[in-house]
């Protein structure tokens, strides 16, 4: 059974095109068939974070309207043979996402993949309404940060109230993921804590990724992170949290960066 | 030295905890709101009508505002009406 996975956040900024880079290819190195579609239409980026931008042909746009076939949009990744991307339109309007449109492209996803990994953009208009409007999942990417908690708050609101399941009485089953975590910071209190996220946002935890320097490097390379830097704190969140997906209870924690002593003493003097 | 002691001696509080209680606040009033009517949008369509009944108006120039009070909140009503209106008036009587 097919799932469709929203990748939302409401604020930009927080991570949601290195979120779905990275759960995509966590997945597929599991062995499930992914496609990671990004609904930026206008402000692409997902090809440019999985390194298939010289690639795209034709978009999602171009499927929507009947201009190019699925297939024909579709790009393979070149590292994992289970993933692949269908790139949104760099020059069309986001009008041209017609709920119709968007509804066949994503029933036609569903009979080929295990999972369809929709990349919304940030804010609340029509991308952000489509890329939510046939998930069965949402992961919520949210920053330890007030701006990012709250419109998490106001996106939670939308996908149980706008969604085509939310409107046949189903759930969307809502997971938050938090981004750029700095537990030295909140354990100062200078950072809000997981246990206060989650209190507000009374939504159940997916995984905690560190803010790395690991994640900057990846997209600048157009890798994944999970599998640029594999043995790196996010990746190993990222992997544990594709894990979690699936079904599998695996204990939370916060990947912390394999330090050498001279990296201790290098980051001390540098602080 | 311990980050404690360092923050006692500069003097700054945790932010975290003021963070938090800020948003519980809010989340919980934009909850309530949600799904309900643009409440200031209805009270400024409907001022305006009745205003507009007696005295020609720049819709732009009436500004209706809330503020939000621990105990009490104050709706600000702020329609900017031309000078010449009394003289308009009494041309028509």
């Amino acid at each position: 059974m097919a799932k469709v996975l929203v990748v939302t956040s409401g604020k930009g900024g927080v991570g949601k095109t290195t979120t779905t880079a990275a759960l995509g290819a966590a997945l597929a190195q599991r062995g499930e068939k992914v496609v990671v579609v990004d609904f930026d239409v206008g402000l692409r980026n997902l090809d440019l974070v999985m390194g298939a931008e010289r690639r795209v042909v034709f978009d999602l746009i171009n499927v929507v309207q009947g201009v190019a076939k699925l297939p024909q949009a579709l790009i393979k990744d070149k590292r994992l043979e289970n993933l692949w991307l269908l790139p949104a339109s760099q020059t069309r309007d986001k009008d041209a996402l017609t709920e119709e449109g968007v509804g066949k492209v994503i029933d036609e996803l569903r009979a080929r993949f295990d999972w369809v990994i929709c990349d919304s953009p940030a804010g609340i208009e029509r991308g952000a309404s489509m890329a939510m409007r046939f998930a069965d999942e949402a992961v919520i990417v949210t920053n330890p940060e007030v701006s990012s908690v709250r419109d998490s708050d106001r996106i939670i609101g939308m996908l149980d109230s706008k969604t085509v399941r939310a409107e046949k009485g189903e759930r969307v089953e809502k997971h938050i993921l938090i981004t750029r975590y700095d537990p030295s910071r909140a354990a100062r209190g200078e950072m809000l804590t997981i246990e206060d996220i989650l209190e507000i946002l009374a939504t159940p935890l997916l995984g905690i990724i560190p803010e790395s320097q690991d994640v900057l490097r990846a997209s600048n390379v157009g890798t994944p992170v999970t599998l640029s830097n594999a043995d790196g704190a996010p990746a190993r969140a990222y992997i544990d949290a594709a894990r979690r997906l699936c079904g599998e209870t695996v204990a939370m924690q916060v990947p912390t960066e394999r330090k050498g002593f001279m990296d201790r003493l290098l980051r001390r003097r540098a602080a | 030295m311990s980050m404690g002691l360092l923050r006692l001696l500069r003097g700054n509080k945790a932010s975290a905890p003021v963070a938090r209680e800020r948003l519980q606040i809010l989340l919980a009033h934009e909850r309530g709101m949600r799904g309900q009517p643009d409440l200031l949008g209805v009270l400024r369509e409907e001022i305006l009508a009745v205003v507009s009944r007696h005295v020609t108006l720049d819709p732009t120039k009436v500004i209706v505002r809330l503020e939000r009070g621990d105990e009490v909140s104050t709706l600000e009503v702020d329609i900017e009406v031309p000078n010449d209106f009394e003289r308009k008036k009494a041309a028509v009587a």
